[in-house]
């Protein structure tokens, strides 16, 4: 037990740092402006005088590291200064569409993941039958398609006929049922872009094992194939089967992105990518910033979760 | 025509069309690519075959596209058929002469960055691998935070901070990928920069230029190929989802993405027309997967 705290508290404090050296880099990244943030906002017209009250209302006359650490500890609070373009806090903007986006991921994820695991273990056991090819060819494709095709073809199919909405109309009054319902669009546009990867790796996991002395001795002592897959394999195969799932699942950040724009859907990516558009590289920072927590603490969770799965790791440090 | 029924038409054709093209390859072509020409799976013949009819229409857009790139030549929304076999877009342009515009702008725009990345990233990463020591370990954790953040945000934030105009666009996206083909090319080389051959230049006296160019390069070729397909896939798709965006290449320029976004509202209608070029992104994709995975195949020698 021992040992297991001590690899936890190890990861953590690395996890701690990774976080802390993404910051920097987000927050480093306006200083690579031409210019400064000031110059930017009010362009080329600007007289002297403005730039100098903006600077000072910005606090832009302080060397880099305080305004860092402004920054950070505001943002550790929940407090993200305010929108250039809007000039109201940022945290409000953000509060209501970080529960839709994380609503949405979630969705996505318990569809995903299950039918994924499915999906590849029977992949698997009848591997190279029919089944097995189009699974593959099905997959590989999803993952070839950009977002918004896979997301404009569920439109045409199943919007067209009038069973889902196009697009999303939620708010914070809106019961359960009638959120999933809203949202079951984009929610399976993400599911099939990560159901991909997922059942892939899923199924050359499980393949990979079955190669082994103890599958084959499963095998002869007259054990049946779903057996000696889910009992004997999956297991095993825990591991990576773990980390492709918090990859991907840190992938639906990315894709929440895409397919957030193409629902009209409430959530941080549609805010994002208005943002950039609008310059707006307060709000920006503070949603990089989540995104990127979010991503490290992913991967961070899968470090551990297959660690703890396959004891073995454990002597790797 | 239904889905199912579209579907298996297209399913049935690119296999005659792939099965023809290989058929012919092994013919055409002189004794030893030709064996290669016939052994190859369908999949593979027909990802080249598609590549090849990308390639053909970007080089030669101008004369295989029936009007001009930006030009407005007819009312908006246009149905199919007629002098516009596509129909025109949310302006009034031609569609199919965008489509065909668009394969030289989104895929020259796309390959144009692959390549930058690949440069700056193999580069770094081998040297990176043959100096080892401080060089190493500075250059490696410094990717190591940047890939911390996922690509799209990161590329994201800094488009916000230099503006979004083509050339920010290929040097941000390519300043983002070449952190991933540095981790893969200095992998490759740090396998190869223990081998006895590289030993025997060094003490020969050669510099890290010729070590490179001549010692590493060369047997470092054949992963570098592939990941340069896949890093290919992932780049289009990147640039494409930015347009789509409307934060990526910028109308007037013809260009798939964007082009989904513009007439987007015609879906509503059930017209399918929008998803002709996305349709264009996902067939190019898909094929450059198909060479990529055919070529992995070959050289790790697996036969199932």
């Amino acid at each position: 037990m021992h040992a297991v705290l001590k690899m936890i508290a190890q990861r953590l404090a690395l996890g701690a740092l990774t976080l802390f050296v993404v910051s920097i880099v987000i927050f480093g990244a306006t200083e690579l402006l031409p210019g400064d943030l000031a110059s930017a906002i009010l362009g080329q017209s600007a007289t002297p005088e403005t730039l100098a009250a903006l600077r000072a209302q910005l606090g832009l006359n302080d060397p880099a590291p305080v305004r860092y650490w402004a920054w950070l500890t505001g943002a550790l609070q929940g407090d993200f200064g305010v929108s250039l373009a809007t000039r109201r806090p940022i945290a409000d903007m953000i509060e209501q569409r970080l529960g839709n986006t994380l609503f949405l991921a979630l969705y996505a994820a318990a569809l995903a993941v299950p039918l994924a695991l499915v999906l590849g273990i029977l992949a698997a056991l009848w591997r190279n039958t029919i089944f097995d090819r189009v699974a593959n060819a099905g997959a590989l494709s999803a993952i070839s398609f950009p977002e918004f095709f896979v997301a404009y073809i569920l439109v045409l199919w199943l919007a067209q006929s009038g069973y889902f909405p196009s697009m999303v109309r939620i708010s914070p009054a809106s019961s359960l049922a009638d959120k999933l319902y809203m949202s079951f669009l984009p929610a399976l546009t993400l599911t099939l872009v990560v159901t991909a990867h997922m059942m892939r790796m899923t199924r050359a996991a499980i393949i990979n094992l079955m190669a082994s002395p103890y599958i084959e001795m499963a095998r002869l002592k007259g054990a049946s194939p779903l057996r000696i897959v889910l009992r004997h394999a999956l297991p095993n195969a825990l591991a990576p089967i773990i980390n492709v799932i918090a990859l991907n699942l840190a992938y639906l950040i990315t894709g929440v992105v895409v397919v957030e724009v193409v629902f009209v859907y409430p959530g941080l990516g549609q805010l994002m990518v208005d943002s950039v558009a609008k310059r707006d590289i307060a709000v920006v920072q503070a949603i990089a910033l989540i995104f990127a927590s979010a991503y490290v603490l992913l991967n961070l969770t899968a470090d551990v979760l297959s660690t703890l799965t396959n004891p073995r790791l454990m002597k790797r440090g | 025509m239904s889905l199912p029924v579209f579907l298996i038409l297209f399913l049935l054709g690119s296999f005659t069309l792939a099965f023809v093209f290989r058929a012919t390859l092994s013919r055409a072509l002189p004794h030893n690519q030709a064996i290669v020409a016939r052994d190859m799976p369908l999949t593979a013949a027909f990802g080249i075959m598609v590549v090849a009819v990308y390639l053909f229409v970007a080089v030669f857009a101008p004369l295989l596209a029936p009007f001009a790139e930006r030009e407005v030549v007819g009312a908006q929304f246009q149905p199919w058929g007629g002098a516009h076999l596509l129909g025109t877009d949310r302006l009034g342009r031609d569609m199919l002469s965008r489509l065909i515009y668009g394969a030289r702008n989104t895929v020259g725009i796309a390959f144009a960055t692959t390549a930058l990345a690949f440069v700056v990233g193999a580069f770094l990463g081998i040297w990176a691998a043959l100096r080892g020591g401080w060089l190493d370990q500075v250059l490696s954790r410094f990717v190591d935070a940047l890939m911390a953040i996922p690509s799209l945000i990161f590329a994201l934030l800094l488009l916000t901070i230099f503006g979004t105009s083509v050339l920010t666009l290929i040097l941000v996206i390519a300043a983002v990928d070449a952190t991933r083909v540095y981790r893969i090319s200095r992998s490759v080389a740090q396998g190869i920069v223990v081998m006895d051959y590289i030993e025997a230049a060094r003490l020969r006296g050669e510099g890290s230029w010729y070590l490179i160019r001549r010692e590493i390069l060369p047997n470092a070729l054949a992963p570098l190929v592939a990941e340069f397909g896949l890093r290919f896939c992932f780049v289009f798709l990147t640039i494409s989802s930015l347009s789509f965006l409307g934060l990526g290449i910028k109308p007037p320029m013809a260009d798939w993405g964007s082009m989904v976004r513009d007439n987007a509202t015609l879906i509503t209608f059930g017209d399918i027309t929008p998803l002709l070029p996305a349709g264009a992104i996902a067939l190019l994709t898909v094929a450059v997967n198909f060479v990529v995975d055919w070529q992995l195949h070959r050289a790790s020698g697996l036969k199932e």
